[in-house]
């Protein structure tokens, strides 16, 4: 760990960026004087612009929407459900890839079989039409959108962890394990996984951006977290029609959710490049949006 | 030549089966969602009676197995079923979408390319300096930024924008549809017309797509860089241009036509996003518009399209691979 976060400037950033919006996201709803989902007198506090003040004679960061509700203080809250949903997303995904690639790299045959086909036919659906069919087929909200991140994103994971102990099989290590009476599971558990993980615990470091991303594009269509509840993508969406007068409603909300992905994608670039050297033969795997 | 052909014939043996893997896999997707498709087609004013006949009529009170064979069936056949809510075939309706997501797709797919690899190539030259630094901070960030919120902002630079700094009309962009609406403009005046409202819309696919192209080319070009021969063909007095332009790329040549394919989803997913900000009647937004009104039909269909789509592209950057390298005179097998 002490190599991965040295004297690095990049990682110095993106970390701190992450941070601060952590702390940001767990305090500034809290601090805020209204009630962030509360809506007001209308006419004297909506659309704000950025750095002005409302009839009231209070001071707005980013301005107001246009029920008049801070669009900074929202942008805030918003953060908590979109960094819960893009960690959540990626390592529940993350887990099912795990466990679906372990599985058909141990026992071989049949469940290898099937669950590299599956994967390939899930991999063969654009991710965000995957998303958008399953997310229509449920009720729209947080768990829906949980689980639908996890569903379609696990197939990366389980390929790069099934080759991973594909490889680590053969090494003599696992051979001495079988030799002493180690059982089979305890092998693969104990012995073969712990050698098999890193690239996928990069991958899933990069899936945080991604996650986000796309939670945050569901939300955009309406298929995602539903307003009043905040997000990145719905408080995008509430600015839509109002971009040509007042377009700081839409982008302003843009700005944490580019800040958070840019300081996820930058720490998940380095942890590769530091866990796997420059000629990562998945590089390609991890470097593809979907 | 005997082992070429049985080598394509194995691919194209994986490819169907993996269509029809695909196929299956949608069939039990929409089966699997909760709630019986039929409540939701009848108006609420609807019997029983209505319900049951509606039923009948869809096929959905046969057992699960036959509805799986005429689906797949029928899919096999190109046909794609009828649209629950304009009753047109499903195949027809995609078929009209499909130009419209073609074009603006393809011109975008281009100009991520045109632009991606020398931006690429140009940091990889200039690696670890200043000028590399800034542009890769800035392809990262808008690689980081989503599509819809990137076609947003420059919605409202080209109006909000251009009208606070008093810019010219010619400098204002028309930020929604494909045409000036109410207008019959014909031969090069709608065509201007035409690439005016196409503007803002491939620029946000061709930005998203290159950022993440050039993205790539950096790290291919700077490992190709290392190798030997770069140094022998600069030693020898060949011109940079000629390097880059002939050497590098002619070596990097392979590695793109698979970041072409594999682009493709991300193209797909892009296209949903700015067809639904700017209004284009294309293949995303007619699934949107589906989605929203759980018309079935024409969500499967949408969605055997694309993975129709996907697998195609992979399919024929694997026939091409072989013949782009030189070194490998035939398909592995």
């Amino acid at each position: 760990m002490r190599r991965i976060f040295s004297t690095d400037r990049v990682t110095a950033w993106a970390t701190a960026a992450l941070a601060a919006m952590l702390a940001l996201a767990l305090f500034v709803p809290l601090l805020a004087r209204h009630d962030p989902l509360a809506i007001g007198d209308v006419l004297a506090l909506r659309l704000v612009p950025p750095f002005g003040r409302d009839a009231a004679g209070a001071w707005h960061l980013l301005g107001t929407d246009r029920f008049g509700r801070d669009l900074f203080v929202r942008m805030m809250l918003a953060a908590r459900i979109s960094l819960a949903i893009g960690v959540g997303g990626s390592l529940l995904a993350a887990a099912i890839g795990t466990m679906a690639g372990a599985l058909a790299a141990w026992l071989g045959g049949i469940t290898d079989r099937v669950a590299m086909a599956l994967a390939d036919a899930l991999l063969a659906i654009p991710r965000l039409v995957l998303l958008l069919v399953c997310a229509s087929l449920w009720r729209p909200g947080l768990l829906t959108v949980l689980v639908v991140l996890g569903a379609t994103g696990w197939m990366g994971v389980a390929r790069i962890i099934r080759s991973e102990i594909l490889g680590v099989r053969a090494r003599p290590f696992v051979e001495a394990a079988h030799a002493l009476g180690v059982s089979h599971w305890q092998v693969l558990w104990r012995h073969v996984l712990p050698n098999a993980i890193g690239p996928a615990i990069v991958a899933t470091t990069l899936g945080v951006g991604n996650a986000i991303l796309l939670e945050s594009g569901l939300s955009f269509l309406g298929l995602g977290i539903q307003p009043p509840r905040p997000s990145w993508g719905n408080m995008i969406a509430g600015g839509r029609d109002l971009i040509v007068t007042a377009p700081w409603v839409a982008l302003a909300p843009g700005i944490a959710l580019i800040v958070t992905v840019l300081a996820v994608t930058l720490l998940g670039d380095r942890l590769r490049d530091t866990l796997a050297g420059q000629r990562a033969p998945f590089a390609r795997q991890l470097g593809e949006r979907t | 030549m005997q082992n070429e052909w049985s080598a394509v014939a194995r691919r194209v043996a994986d490819a169907l089966v993996l269509f029809w893997l695909v196929v299956t896999l949608i069939f039990v997707l929409i089966r699997m969602a909760p709630g019986d498709p039929a409540e939701f087609l009848v108006p609420p004013t609807a019997t029983a009676g209505d319900a049951a006949r509606l039923r009948a009529e869809l096929g959905l009170d046969r057992p699960l197995a036959i509805q799986y064979a005429r689906w797949a069936g029928a899919v096999v056949r190109g046909d794609l079923g009828e649209s629950f809510s304009t009753r047109r075939p499903v195949s027809r309706l995609l078929l009209d979408a499909a130009p419209v997501s073609a074009a603006l797709g393809g011109i975008s797919l281009l100009l991520t390319f045109l632009i991606g690899v020398p931006l690429g190539m140009f940091q990889a030259a200039h690696r670890g300096r200043a000028l590399d630094r800034l542009t890769t901070l800035f392809t990262t960030t808008v690689y980081a930024a989503p599509t819809f919120w990137i076609a947003l902002a420059l919605v409202a630079v080209f109006t909000y924008g251009a009208a606070t700094l008093g810019l010219p009309q010619a400098m204002r962009l028309p930020a929604f549809g494909i045409r000036t609406p109410g207008s019959a403009l014909y031969g090069w005046a709608g065509f201007i017309d035409l690439a005016r409202h196409a503007v803002l819309p491939v620029a946000t696919l061709a930005a998203v797509g290159a950022a993440g192209i050039a993205r790539y080319s950096r790290s291919a070009v700077a490992d190709v860089l290392t190798e030997g021969w770069v140094g022998s063909a600069r030693a020898k007095g060949a011109r940079p241009s000629r390097v880059y332009g002939a050497h590098v790329l002619r070596n990097i040549t392979p590695q793109l036509v698979v970041l072409g394919a594999l682009s493709l989803p991300g193209l797909v997913a892009g296209s949903v996003f700015v067809e639904s900000v700017f209004s284009w009647p294309g293949l995303g937004r007619a699934m949107l518009v589906a989605i929203q009104g759980r018309d079935y039909p024409v969500v499967m269909g949408a969605t055997v399209f694309y993975a129709a789509a996907v697998i195609f592209a992979n399919f024929a950057a694997d026939l091409a691979l072989p013949l782009l390298d030189p070194r490998r005179a035939s398909l592995p097998a």
